[in-house]
């Protein structure tokens, strides 16, 4: 078990299984094929992350450095959270880039009763450290438990 | 972060419920990222990002209208990223019914919006607002609420305008409320240098390409760009703007940048010179043979790597009007000496629709035309976006399209000999 620090970007409390992406994700190219198709289970469709391809994010903690690729990113996530097919929390190794950023906050600010933490400048060890299927929690305080 | 009066009466709802969330949203993308306040939106015209009707962006249009309903419109009127979809782009006909009837089928209904929320004009749809014939361009130091990574970069680093990497959504909440977050590329310490791009190239590099090397190293970090005075010069001409235009999109869609300065070119770099390298840069120097290593290390993502072309496009961004008349001078001569008519294969020219209008006028248009080629104001990546058209072989010399999708890329000189003299007689 070990315990990283974060910044808290949007606040909450969750227990989740990770996955984990040693690259950048590609918010509109990981979410678009399940959010237009209608797959419940938010399965990534970037071709180009062989660390998240196929697999479902939905409900998963989500590990990362930071998002990439086009600038509708936001609003991509935003409407993974708006469809409930958001990952059960984003925590970010770096700290948090300007798309990321607007997704998570627009969802806290204009979407009620969702619940998805965002976590940022968890740094380069946590990314080292966690592997797909541990058991994440995630603290009010930016506290991540990784078991 | 320090708000005016005005700002926190409005966070604290004397405007409506809407429009405190509007602000709600600004501060905390302030905070987020260390700004010590807001400031106003000067430029006359925003730019939105989201110009397609995706069923999938459903969310998207219910917040619109939720703006709409409160009065929270734009305080600005905006030009938009070019429409998804255009009759005369070819597509089979599953191509044609799933854009019409499930993708885009919200793409009226979504214009529509944006009339409401302020839409410059009907012809206002392309990602480069700032051409001449559009008429969405910043002056130096106005401060923007944009989104679309490649009129970003070109404000930033070609007119002079501070602006930061947007999400949409994020671009019309600063409009809306008429101030923006000054943190990051809008403050003068974010504008330094914290990369110095030595261009070392026998002959001058190809924009797209140069681009897109500086962006995968940099990625979201600034660089100063030296060794171009030798093939650009020293004035912002229109060939120049082009030439930069295209690098920028590069950069800002192979790596994340939001500004780059040219040395002895762009206007702060002019101004300003190597002040603007920040202490400890970092050095990347290019030459020949690392262009050549940065475009042999593209994937090729077709089923079928060897398949023969099904459609060219040439145009993302959106071409100017030199470049549209470069390319048909160059198409008429590449054809006249292969002793055809006709381009080798389907081939689509995105533009502005103003730049469009104003090509028609002259005579250039109607030997585009006689090559075959289409002319169209589309959005080559919201064509590609979609499973169908990500099993067809399409080549581009775009280096954005490629990022984003399944097209594979060549040079601008590869594409027209492709087109030209490619295939069989």
């Amino acid at each position: 078990m070990r315990e990283f620090q974060g910044r808290v970007i949007a606040p909450g409390t969750v227990t989740a299984p990770a996955l984990v992406s040693h690259g950048g994700l590609n918010t509109l190219a990981s979410f678009q094929k399940a959010l237009q198709f209608g797959d419940k289970k938010a399965t990534c469709g970037d071709q180009n992350n062989p660390d998240l391809y196929n697999k479902p994010m939905k409900g998963k903690a989500l590990c990362l450095p930071q998002t990439i690729g086009s600038t509708t990113g936001g609003m991509v996530l935003y409407c993974a959270c708006a469809m409930n097919r958001q990952p059960a929390c984003m925590l970010f190794s770096k700290p948090i880039d300007s798309l990321a950023a607007a997704g998570s906050i627009l969802a806290s600010v204009w979407l009620d009763g969702i619940n998805m933490p965002v976590i940022d400048s968890l740094g380069e060890e946590f990314l080292n450290f966690v592997k797909d299927g541990m058991t994440i929690t995630v603290g009010a305080d930016g506290r991540v438990i990784v078991e | 972060m320090y708000l005016t009066d005005e700002q926190q009466a409005i966070a604290n709802g004397e405007k409506g419920e809407t429009m405190a969330r509007v602000m709600k949203t600004l501060i905390m993308y302030g905070e987020t990222f260390g700004a010590d306040k807001m400031v106003p939106v000067t430029s006359q015209y925003n730019h939105l990002v989201t110009s397609f009707g995706l069923k999938m962006m459903g969310p998207v249009f219910d917040l619109m209208q939720q703006l709409i309903d409160a009065g929270a419109v734009s305080q600005q009127e905006f030009s938009v990223d070019p429409r998804p979809m255009d009759p005369k782009v070819p597509a089979n006909l599953l191509q044609k019914f799933i854009f019409r009837n499930f993708m885009y089928s919200k793409q009226a209904d979504y214009e529509n919006q944006l009339k409401q929320l302020g839409l410059m004009n009907d012809d206002a749809f392309t990602c480069a607002c700032y051409f001449d014939q559009v008429g969405n361009i910043p002056k130096k130091g106005d401060y923007l609420s944009w989104a679309e990574s490649s009129a970003v970069v070109y404000a930033n680093s070609v007119l002079g305008a501070r602006c930061n990497r947007n999400s949409g959504i994020m671009d019309i909440m600063g409009s809306i409320a008429g101030f923006v977050p000054h943190f990051g590329l809008l403050t003068d310490a974010g504008r330094k240098a914290t990369w110095i791009v030595k261009v070392t190239c026998k002959e001058k590099p190809e924009a797209q390409l140069l681009g897109s090397a500086i962006g995968m190293k940099v990625m979201e970090e600034v660089p100063f760009v030296t060794g171009m005075s030798r093939f650009l010069g020293t004035q912002l001409n229109e060939e120049n703007k082009a030439y930069l235009k295209d690098f920028g999109a590069a950069t800002a869609s192979n790596g994340a940048v939001g500004l780059y300065h040219i040395e002895n070119l762009t206007p702060e770099a002019k101004e300003l010179g190597a002040s603007l390298v920040a202490p400890g840069a970092k050095v990347y120097v290019i030459d020949d043979a690392e262009l050549e290593r940065v475009k042999q290390s593209y994937p090729v993502v077709w089923k079928d790597p060897n398949a023969k072309p099904k459609l060219c496009f040439v145009g993302c961004p959106h071409l100017s009007l030199e470049q549209l008349v470069d390319w048909t001078k160059n198409l008429k001569q590449g054809l006249a000496e292969s002793g055809r008519k006709k381009v080798r294969i389907p081939t689509v020219f995105t533009t502005a629709p103003g730049v469009k209008q104003e090509f028609e006028k002259t005579h250039y248009a109607r030997q585009l035309r006689e090559t075959g080629v289409i002319l169209s104001c589309i959005c080559p990546l919201m064509y590609m976006n979609n499973p169908l058209a990500g099993k067809m072989p399409v080549i581009t010399c775009s280096n954005k399209l490629r990022t984003y999708s399944t097209a594979r890329f060549y040079s601008e000189d590869e594409i027209l000999h492709i087109l030209t003299k490619g295939g069989k007689g």
